[in-house]
């Protein structure tokens, strides 16, 4: 039922060309920045993997990519289905409403993994940047496993966003100080312990770390799988997934 | 009447809001293939009782039958078969008109036509246009469009015409005598006197949770039993009218009477005239409308109780 559903939501996304276009530009935007930034200088992976900054940022860039196009985008598109009444209207009819919100779900994921090639691709061509090929298994397993948490948590998101007005403000506002204080944008060694525990309660950390390990695989774990870590942003996502069950409401909050 | 099948059978329907009583216990029978109005003023209970009988809502009490489903617990057996018209647009603004229906019509194992549907509604010329580039009232067929999709049995439409100009409303009206064609059962509710006077078949007028008056537009309110007002103005200088008419002055020099028997009043009042030698300058004879019969129901004495 749901996949019956994608074509109807890709032709919508495509048809609004700006929004489309700064989905994919944003990410890009940041690594093009943070690499300018900080060139020609190397950072250590939480692994103790020297990389070049290039390598740093296309890998926490391609973490940043996976969490916006799900958490936020989760958060602010299924707020605003709720608060036209588009859910309302699709729960008047024989379609189960989670079934089209999972539709929708599956574009986020889908617009996601072309933004994950967009960035591989860029850093490979622009920066050099060497692919995973070994931990190719580890590095995609990791991006499904936060790809899914992090959708579950938007959806938790929107069940506390009260209207469409706030839904972009709540989203970024429970974000943002996760990707700082995590070292998406900014390598934290130099931050003080109690702000590297407080990262390490939530998912945005541990997935960040997963990813480098299966993005860049150090010499003692080639497979680049991080199992610890994954389990955390996996029961993350499992919260979020029983707090929606929970909250989550069909029809407009005004 | 008595044999006829019933669409929805409501008995004892009441819906709290904390200590508000939205719904007071009404009673509401509407036979399959009627168009069935639930007029009232703003904040009556309209959407809340037919947005219980669509599923949206649960009652605190009372007996709901639709199309022999309980709505609270219909699920898609119920869904398959009723379309719902809710008061306010919500599709995907960037999908045409086709892709909308075709997309809605995917919910249903029995769906209607594509291009039958669009054009019941009359959007055939806007079939490939986007939503989002519709006008109000386009959006608001379009509306019913979707509602109809599933080829229900039983069409709901929460106030279908509010905020249109006039012509809109008349190919709306079209639009809804053409559903009535097709066989469908369509419960309608709005606060236009005129709307429900055209569209329904039978008609419950609503005020403040409380059903007052039902019946066909024709006899709503016991309407026949109104009094029919007959006004006409004298020349200047003449005599006052003879007392039998009871004939009262009102404004702008005209003279007023209200009989049950306009046929005899008319006929004192034309006599006297004549025998008179007066000649009645105007004259004015005017049925109650059913916009009478609408405010005096839902008057302020009404509304406040």
């Amino acid at each position: 039922m749901a996949i019956r559903q994608f074509p109807y939501q890709n032709k919508a996304f495509w048809r609004n060309p700006a929004a489309a276009f700064f989905t994919f530009a944003f990410p890009l935007m940041f690594l093009v920045i943070f690499t300018t930034i900080f060139n020609n200088d190397t950072s250590t992976l939480p692994s103790g993997e020297e990389v070049s900054n290039s390598t740093y940022y296309t890998a926490s860039i391609l973490a940043f990519s996976v969490i916006t196009a799900c958490y936020t985008n989760v958060a602010i598109s299924a707020t605003s289905l709720r608060e036209e009444g588009v859910l309302k209207r699709i729960r008047g009819t024989p379609l189960p409403g989670w079934s089209y919100l999972l539709a929708k779900i599956l574009h986020s994921v889908f617009v996601m993994a072309i933004l994950v090639g967009i960035v591989c691709v860029f850093g490979f061509v622009f920066y050099d940047v060497d692919l995973p090929a070994r931990s190719l298994p580890a590095f995609l397993g990791t991006l499904f496993v936060g790809a899914a948490s992090f959708c579950a948590l938007g959806l938790a998101c929107t069940a506390v966003t009260p209207n469409i007005d706030a839904a972009p403000a709540i989203s970024n506002a429970t974000l943002l100080p996760l990707l700082f204080i995590s070292g998406v944008f900014i390598p934290i060694d130099a931050a003080p312990g109690w702000m590297k525990a407080l990262g390490d309660v939530f998912p945005v950390k541990h997935f960040l770390v997963a990813t480098f390990e299966g993005f860049i695989p150090p010499t003692g774990n080639r497979a680049g799988w991080l199992p610890g870590d994954l389990l955390i942003v996996a029961a993350w996502g499992a919260a979020g997934l029983v707090f929606a069950a929970r909250r989550f409401t069909w029809e407009p909050h005004r | 009447m008595e044999a006829a099948p019933l669409a929805i059978d409501v008995r004892g329907l009441r819906k709290s809001y904390g200590t508000f009583e939205a719904v007071r216990g009404i009673d509401l029978h509407v036979t399959k293939g009627e168009v069935f109005a639930l007029l009232g003023p703003n904040g009556a209970g309209k959407t809340t009782t037919v947005e219980i009988l669509e599923g949206f809502r649960d009652r605190t009490a009372g007996d709901v039958s639709v199309l022999g489903f309980d709505p609270a617990r219909g699920g898609g057996a119920l869904r398959k078969r009723i379309g719902i018209v809710l008061q306010e647009t919500a599709v995907e603004r960037f999908l045409t008109v086709a892709e909308v229906i075709d997309q809605f019509r995917s919910f249903y194992p029995e769906p209607l036509g594509r291009d039958e549907v669009i054009d019941v509604v009359g959007l055939t010329e806007k079939r490939d246009e986007r939503v989002g580039r519709l006008s109000g009232g386009q959006k608001r067929r379009l509306d019913v469009a979707v509602g109809l999709s599933g080829n229900p049995e039983l069409l709901f439409l929460d106030e279908p015409t509010t905020g249109f100009d006039p012509s809109a409303r008349r190919s709306a009206w079209d639009m809804v005598r053409n559903l009535q064609s097709l066989g469908k059962t369509v419960f309608l509710t709005t606060h236009y006197m005129d709307e429900a006077q055209h569209l329904a078949d039978r008609v419950a007028v609503i005020v403040a949770g409380q059903i007052v008056a039902e019946g066909s537009p024709a006899n709503l309110g016991n309407r026949q039993q109104l009094r029919t007002v007959v006004r006409f103005s004298l020349p200047a200088g003449t005599d006052s009218p003879p007392a039998g008419l009871a004939a009262e002055q009102a404004d702008e020099g005209m003279w007023r009477a209200e009989t049950m028997h306009p046929t005899v009043l008319l006929h004192a009042l034309t006599s006297w005239a004549l025998s008179a030698g007066v000649e009645l300058e105007t004259i004015e004879v005017a049925p109650p409308t059913l916009e009478d019969v609408y405010l005096s129901l839902t008057g302020p004495e009404l509304g406040a109780s």
